[in-house]
C-alpha cells in the first residue's frame, strides 16, 4: 500500500515539473496562447481542462478492458467530448461572462492534445488510482503553466491582476502582450525562464552523470 | 605566409581582398548616419539626443548581458549593436518616453537578433523588430509625434520624453502630423522643400531627405552596401506610385511624393540594405527591393496605417531565404541549365 501511494505520488509529481505538459512536452498551445490574456481566464481554462482530463482518465481507465484496440481513439474522443460538454454547459449556466469570454475554447478542450495524449499514454494502460494521480498531476502542470502565462500577460499588458490595478493609473499598458503576438512572446520568454532554471538544476549534482552520458 | 623578402610573396588564395572587416563596415554606416543625426538634433534638439541615447543604451545593455558568444562585452566591439541601437532611436518619433526607447534597444536586440545566435544568424532587422513591437505595444506614443523645431528650441524637451519608467504621462504640447498621415486622412500636400530639407513632422531620422540621399550616395560610392537594393526600392516605389498617380492624379499621391515623405529613404539606405537580412544575389537584390517598393505602396495607399516600411522591409526579410534559393547564381564551369 505504501509503496502505491508513493509511485502515485511520483505519477502526480512529474506532471508538475519534470514532464510539464506545457514547459516540457510543448502540448496543448492552442488554449495556451488563446486565452491566456488575463489570469481570470487562464484560471478557468486550466480548471474546465482540468475536469475534462480527470473525468476522462477515470472513465478510459475503467473501461480499458473492454474497449476495442481498433476504435480506441474513436472512442476516447467521445469519452472526452461527453465531459467537454458537461464543462461548456456548467460554465455557460453558472459563468456567462466567462463564458463568452473564453468563446470556442471551451469546445476546443475535445482537441487538446494534452488530454488524448493522456488517454492513448497512460489512462489506457494503468489502473483507476494511477490513472488519476497522472491526470491530477498532468492538470495541475497544465493549469500552473496557464496560470503563469496568463498572469505575466495580465500584468504587463493591462497593470492588473485579477482584474486589480497594480500600478496606478498612469501605468502605459503594454497593449501587445494581450494581443496574440503577446502569447508568442510570452510563452517564448518562459520557456527560455524554465530552460535556463532546468539548465543550472542540472549542472549543479549531476557531475557524474554527465560523464557517464 | 608572407615571405619576408620584398620580392617574394608566398600567399594562398584569394589573392584579391578588400580590407573589409565587419566593423570597419559597421562604423562606415556609423559615419554615414552621422548626418541624420545631426539633422534630427537640428530639428527636434535635446530629445533627439536623449531617444538616441536610450535607444542605443538599450541595445548594447543588452548584448553585453547575453553575449551570444566568447567574453561579455567582446562582442560589442564590432559595432554591430551601437548600429542597431542608433537606427531603432532614428525610427522613433521624437517626443517618446525615453523608456520605451530602451525597452525597442532591448527587444530589438533580444527578440530581433540576440535568441538567433547574435550577428550574422537573425532573418530580421533588429531595428525594425524593435521598432515593430514598440508600435504593437504602445500604438498612441508611437504615433504621438511632437513638432519640429530649429536650432532655437534645442533645449526645449519635446512631448513626454520624460516620462517615469513604464509610465505614462499626459503632455499639452501641440503634436503635429506626419506628411504621409495628413495626406491620408485628411488628403493634404506637403510642400516639396519641406519634405526634401526636413521641416516636417515624423521620426527623429526620416524627415530630411536631402540628407539622407546624400548620406546614401556616400555609402553607395564606398560600396559600403549593395546600392542595387535601395535604387530598386525606389525604382519600384516610384512606378507603382507613378501607375496609381496615371490612374487618377486626384486620388493618389504623385510618385515623388512618396518617395520624399515617411521612412522610405532611412528604410532604403539604411535598413534594407542590412546585409544580414537582405539576400546575397544581384538578381535577389533587385527582387527584395523591388518587392519592398511594391509593399509600401500597397500599404501607404491601400492599408489601415499612412506608413508602411517597416513593414514592407520585415516581410520582405521573411522572404529573403526563399529568393536566395530562388536566384541561386550558377556555379561557375557548370552547364546553364541542369538536365534533369
Amino acid at each position: 500500500m505504501a509503496k502505491d501511494s508513493s509511485q502515485a505520488y511520483a505519477e502526480f509529481a512529474k506532471g508538475l515539473w519534470k514532464e510539464n505538459p506545457v514547459f516540457v512536452q510543448v502540448l496543448g498551445m492552442c488554449p495556451m496562447l488563446a486565452v491566456t490574456n488575463s489570469a481570470i481566464n487562464a484560471l478557468a481554462m486550466g480548471g474546465a481542462t482540468m475536469f475534462v482530463l480527470l473525468g476522462s482518465s477515470l472513465l478510459i481507465s475503467l473501461l480499458r478492458n473492454v474497449i476495442p484496440k481498433q476504435v480506441r481513439i474513436s472512442t476516447y474522443i467521445i469519452v472526452i467530448a461527453t465531459f467537454v460538454t458537461l464543462a461548456d454547459f456548467t460554465l455557460k449556466a453558472f459563468a456567462p461572462a466567462l463564458h463568452k469570454e473564453l468563446g470556442a475554447f471551451i469546445s476546443l478542450i475535445v482537441v487538446n492534445c494534452l488530454i488524448l495524449g493522456r488517454q492513448e499514454a497512460f489512462a489506457s494502460r494503468n489502473t483507476v488510482g494511477m490513472a488519476l494521480a497522472d491526470a491530477m498531476g498532468m492538470s495541475a502542470g497544465f493549469l500552473f503553466a496557464l496560470f503563469c502565462l496568463g498572469s505575466a500577460r495580465e500584468i504587463v499588458g493591462n497593470g492588473s491582476f485579477f482584474g486589480f490595478p497594480l500600478f496606478g493609473p498612469n501605468y502605459e499598458p503594454w497593449v501587445i502582450m494581450v494581443l496574440p503576438p503577446g502569447g508568442f512572446i510570452m510563452l517564448g520568454l518562459i520557456l527560455l525562464l524554465f530552460g535556463a532554471i532546468k539548465q543550472a538544476r542540472a549542472k549543479r549534482p549531476s557531475e557524474t552523470a554527465r560523464k557517464a552520458a | 605566409m608572407i615571405g619576408r623578402e620584398p620580392g617574394l610573396i608566398l600567399e594562398a588564395a584569394p589573392f584579391l581582398r578588400r580590407e573589409l572587416t565587419t566593423s570597419k563596415l559597421m562604423r562606415d554606416v556609423l559615419l554615414g548616419l552621422a548626418p541624420v543625426v545631426l539633422a534630427a538634433v537640428w530639428y527636434f534638439g535635446v530629445s533627439a539626443i536623449l531617444v538616441i541615447a536610450a535607444a542605443t543604451a538599450g541595445a548594447m545593455g543588452t548584448e553585453w548581458l547575453f553575449p551570444p558568444y566568447g567574453k561579455r562585452g567582446h562582442s560589442l566591439k564590432d559595432g554591430s549593436a551601437a548600429l542597431t541601437g542608433v537606427l531603432l532611436g532614428l525610427t522613433l518619433p521624437p517626443g517618446l518616453p525615453l523608456w520605451m526607447a530602451v525597452v525597442g534597444g532591448l527587444v530589438g536586440m533580444g527578440l530581433g537578433k540576440l535568441v538567433w545566435g547574435g550577428l550574422g544568424h537573425n532573418l530580421f532587422n533588429p531595428a525594425l523588430v524593435g521598432r515593430a513591437f514598440l508600435q504593437a505595444a504602445f500604438p498612441t506614443a508611437l504615433t504621438t509625434w511632437a513638432p519640429y523645431g530649429g536650432i532655437g528650441q534645442f533645449f526645449q524637451v519635446r512631448g513626454a520624453t520624460l516620462a517615469a519608467p513604464f509610465m505614462h504621462m499626459d503632455v499639452d504640447a501641440v503634436s503635429s502630423a506626419t506628411p504621409l498621415a495628413l495626406m491620408k486622412f485628411s488628403g493634404e500636400s506637403t510642400p516639396f522643400q519641406n519634405l526634401l530639407f526636413g521641416s516636417t513632422g515624423g521620426s527623429l531620422g526620416e524627415t530630411s531627405a536631402l540628407i539622407l540621399i546624400f548620406a546614401g550616395l556616400w555609402l553607395g560610392l564606398r560600396r559600403t552596401y549593395d546600392w542595387r537594393i535601395p535604387v530598386a526600392i525606389l525604382a519600384s516605389t516610384a512606378a507603382f506610385a507613378g501607375i496609381l498617380y496615371l490612374v487618377s492624379p486626384s486620388a493618389y499621391p504623385p510618385p515623388h511624393f512618396m518617395i520624399l515623405s515617411g521612412g522610405l529613404l532611412l528604410g532604403a539606405v539604411f535598413m534594407a540594405t542590412d546585409p544580414v537580412t537582405s539576400p546575397l544575389s544581384p538578381r535577389g537584390a533587385w527582387i527584395f527591393g523591388a518587392g519592398i517598393g511594391f509593399l509600401v505602396v500597397l500599404i501607404r495607399v491601400f492599408g489601415g496605417f499612412p506608413e508602411g516600411v517597416m513593414y514592407s522591409i520585415l516581410l520582405m526579410n521573411a522572404a529573403t531565404p526563399l529568393i536566395d534559393k530562388a536566384v541561386q547564381p550558377r556555379v561557375f564551369g557548370r552547364p546553364r541549365r541542369e538536365k534533369s
